[in-house]
């Protein structure tokens, strides 16, 4: 739990001018598989809490069930947790993490 | 099962899925007031820990959500309740949009809680689990409890493609 959907990059010595401090990242949301919440179900949660079209909202459910997670938003930390919130409310099951 | 006509969606239930349906959705209610227990992995599922690797911000987190989530959670069980015929009789349940989604999440609430009770597990075959039951005890209480998840998984189906439609 808590990984990340980028893969990881292994540290390299030289500092990257370009990279972004960890402070200044923005957050995600993060949907977990669950045996239990219909596929349909779940599409239709992120069309209606996101706004997301269905073939985007089907995308990311079949990532949720064939990747174990997906991430469904990201930006300032209150708001993931605002999502994360939403989606408990719907039934899925939502962290927040960095990006 | 649920069909739309016009702005409603509507479903006519026997007396014995009123009776049913009273009982998940009461339970439900149970869980989240009286009952409410943090170590209960049924609260586990339905409160999730939104920082899995930070307890300070996931206690934190809930002490600002946890209320209003449980309040919610409460009302959309409580939709259930409200919609279904008084007393020991079958009837037509009509739902405007806002309780047809109220029925929804509490219909998922209601199969999340028995998913965990139950065991379902990814890739769990339903009809295997219920085949295997029935062959063990076919009065058992494990048989009521998988026939009544099925159907409310097929419950929430219908009312998901009468929204969708």
């Amino acid at each position: 739990m808590g990984g990340m959907a980028a893969p990881q990059v292994a540290p390299v010595e030289t500092p990257d001018t370009d990279e972004v401090p960890a402070s200044d990242r923005p957050w995600v949301t993060i949907v977990w598989d669950d045996p239990v919440n219909l596929m349909t179900y779940v599409t239709w949660v992120f069309q209606k809490l996101f706004g997301y079209s269905r073939e985007k909202a089907e995308q990311l459910m079949l990532d949720v069930h064939h990747k174990g997670k997906a991430v469904v938003s990201s930006g300032a930390r209150e708001r993931m947790e605002h999502d994360a919130s939403q989606l408990h409310a719907y039934g899925l099951w939502a962290t927040v993490d960095r990006s | 099962m649920f069909r739309r006509y016009g702005d409603r969606y509507v479903a006519t239930f026997a007396v014995d899925e009123v009776r049913v349906l009273r009982k998940v959705a009461s339970e439900v209610v149970g869980l989240l007031t009286d009952g409410f227990d943090h170590g209960d992995p049924v609260v586990g599922r339905l409160f999730p820990e939104v920082y899995p690797e930070d307890a300070a911000s996931a206690a934190e987190f809930r002490r600002y959500t946890e209320g209003d989530l449980k309040t919610a959670k409460i009302d959309q069980a409580g939709a259930i309740l409200a919609a279904l015929p008084d007393g020991e009789v079958g009837g037509e349940v009509r739902l405007d949009a806002e309780a047809a989604e109220a029925w929804l999440r509490a219909l998922n609430d209601a199969r999340l809680a028995m998913g965990v009770r139950l065991e379902i597990k990814d890739g769990t075959d339903l009809g295997e689990e219920l085949d295997d039951a029935v062959a063990e005890d076919p009065t058992s209480s494990r048989v009521f409890q998988l026939s009544v998840y099925a159907y409310l998984g097929y419950l929430q189906e219908s009312l998901l493609n009468a929204l969708i439609d």
